[in-house]
């Protein structure tokens, strides 16, 4: 389920297939009547997999969300009751908004920490490369549960590292898991720290590509070192922005396992964000046609915001 | 050149604050680890264990089924990974290799399964896994997740990559599609299998949600659920937290370590090159 990995490939090369088939035409058709049987057989455990695991479930939990279904038994058709119900709902709504500031802390933050790694390791200014990458990367070995155990073992209130530092520099304590702003500070701070080793790799992809003889010619033109990156490596890495801040921004809406090992959503219920507030409601109230309700709520969320930087993206470019 | 060195400095001073902020977690976690249990809250904290023991790790292996959700994370990630090179490499090449209005289609229903991940599919994908019977069993943690955009789109990146004549040369020579592949096509993709692989194994390995989901009976449990249920006690055991945290881990750095060249050198953005 979670793959914390980039599925940039593909999607931006769409190129190099439609020039090939536009050369051939001919060789096109005649491949086209040739082979069927092959590359069904080559597709078809994805395909049934994709069937059986994708469409079935999206297509019964479409279904679910206008009925009262609570997991056995009938399924009483209630229309739209369960997205009357989810409108009214304070604890969805509240779900909702705790989600998108959380998204909106954790995408900007993991932009810069990644793409400022990156840098650092492309520039030919740093010492230490091989082993700042390494341990740049280790963060992606660890499990969403450890990191959260990582952090909250931290941020303790009364036996954080982070609390004794504060205290013996003079402060006070600061209360990381009863106020509900601050313990959301540490999970944002803990998915940026995880999710930055793999948007990294791929900036540091990215910013290799960048033709240098742009470089030497703005050096002729007596660019610094800012200028350069601002007019020269920003734009010629926007594909890759692009991608990992949509990557970023989706895989922030489902944060789930993080959260639950950092404070469970808590204090309280007040951090619970929308990914617990369908499993609460779906698997521990088994009310799963109201949680299939929210979960469509959610992937239409999920469809604008992916449409909506399509469509900036688009804009960008032309 | 009198501006060389500050350059350097500043570079080089950038980089190893940011490479601070992302090691010294775990570094202290690790050095807490081994602390004895007095020690982990005892003021003034030291950074160094005043007397290292292993005493965490052991009573995380002890006192809950540790060897067993092991085994358990073992047979998913390894199975799990094996299907997904398996389905994602034939995949990847037929829709690289073959040009049929379907497999358009299909290329962008995969693209689509990105868009709309798992979790948001939560509750019908279980009723699903559990009416084929597979509610608390190892294969319906497998099952669903076998099926990912990105490793089909790494492998379809390179066999993209793969010039033409190399399959029209084989055809010529009497080679029927199927065995082209298995023959030809699959071992020049060695490094994707292996990139593949460790992506692979570490999303499994790292799992939460789904096994949760899935998983009723404890000893059928992953290693994941496992931690979590100790975060999940009313008083939290630190020093088992810490000592089971650890112990995870293990496997997986162990394979990064012998598998690094392929993660860090993947060209992961592969697609968007011109």
């Amino acid at each position: 389920m979670a793959e914390s990995v980039p599925q940039s490939a593909g999607r931006a090369n769409e190129t190099p297939a439609r020039t090939a088939s536009r050369r051939w035409p001919r060789r096109r058709t005649r491949r086209h009547d040739r082979y069927t049987l092959a590359p069904l057989l080559l597709i078809s455990s994805n395909l049934a997999l994709f069937l059986l695991f994708f469409v079935w479930p999206a297509v019964i939990g479409l279904g679910y969300s206008f009925t009262s279904y609570t997991g056995v038994g009938s399924a009483p058709f209630v229309g739209l009751d369960n997205y009357q119900r989810l409108l009214n709902d304070e604890a969805f709504y509240a779900a909702t908004v705790r989600t998108l500031i959380f998204t909106a802390a954790v995408v900007p933050l993991t932009y810069v920490a990644s793409l400022s790694a990156a840098v650092l390791l492309v520039s030919p200014y740093s010492r230490g490369k091989p082993v700042a990458r390494v341990i740049f990367f280790v963060p992606w070995l660890i499990s969403p549960i450890i990191a959260g155990v990582i952090w909250r073992w931290i941020f303790g209130e009364n036996f954080g590292l982070v609390n004794y530092v504060i205290i013996a520099l003079g402060g006070e304590a600061v209360p990381w898991q009863s106020n509900a702003n601050l313990s959301l500070i540490i999970v944002v701070i803990a998915a940026t720290w995880g999710s930055t080793a793999v948007n990294m790799l791929m900036f540091v992809a990215a910013i290799k590509n960048v033709p240098t003889a742009y470089y030497e010619a703005a050096s002729l033109d007596g660019a610094g070192s800012w200028a350069k990156f601002r007019h020269i490596t920003l734009p010629s890495i926007a594909p890759t922005s692009f991608i990992v801040i949509l990557l970023t921004t989706l895989h922030s809406m489902k944060e789930y396992a993080l959260i639950q090992a950092v404070n469970a959503g808590g204090p309280g219920s007040e951090n619970n964000l929308l990914i617990q507030y369908i499993f609460t409601t779906g698997f521990r109230r088994a009310q799963i046609g109201y949680a299939s309700a929210a979960s469509f709520v959610l992937m239409l969320i999920l469809m604008i915001i992916a449409i909506a930087q399509l469509v900036i993206n688009r804009r960008k470019d032309s | 050149m009198d501006n060389l060195l500050p350059k350097k400095v500043w570079a080089t001073a950038a980089l190893w604050f940011m490479v601070a902020l992302y090691g010294i977690p775990v570094l202290w976690f690790l050095l807490s680890s081994f602390k004895p249990a007095g020690e982990l809250f005892s003021y003034p904290l030291t950074i160094f264990p005043k007397q290292p023991t292993i005493s965490g790790f052991t009573q995380a292996w002890t006192s809950f089924d540790f060897s067993r959700y092991f085994g358990n994370t073992l047979i998913v990630a390894v199975s799990a990974t094996l299907i997904t090179i398996v389905t994602s490499a034939t995949c990847g090449y037929a829709l690289a290799k073959y040009t049929n209005w379907w497999l358009r289609a299909f290329t962008i229903c995969i693209l689509a399964t990105t868009m709309l991940p798992g979790e948001v599919i939560l509750s019908p994908l279980f009723l699903i896994v559990r009416d084929l019977g597979l509610y608390n069993s190892l294969a319906g943690v497998v099952a669903p997740s076998v099926i990912t955009a990105t490793g089909t789109f790494l492998f379809r990146q390179f066999f993209l990559s793969v010039p033409r004549d190399l399959l029209d040369a084989a055809r010529i020579d009497g080679s029927g599609e199927l065995s082209t592949f298995i023959r030809i096509m699959l071992p020049l993709s060695r490094p994707i299998i292996m990139t593949l692989a460790i992506m692979s194994f570490q999303w499994r390995w790292n799992d939460y949600i789904w096994p949760l989901v899935i998983l009723n009976d404890p000893k059928e449990f992953t290693l994941q659920i496992g931690v979590a249920s100790i975060v999940g006690a009313e008083n939290v055991n630190w020093s088992v937290l810490l000592g089971a945290s650890v112990l995870s881990m293990i496997p997986l750095v162990v394979i990064y370590l012998i598998f690094q060249k392929y993660v860090m050198n993947a060209d992961l953005s592969a697609g968007l090159k011109d």
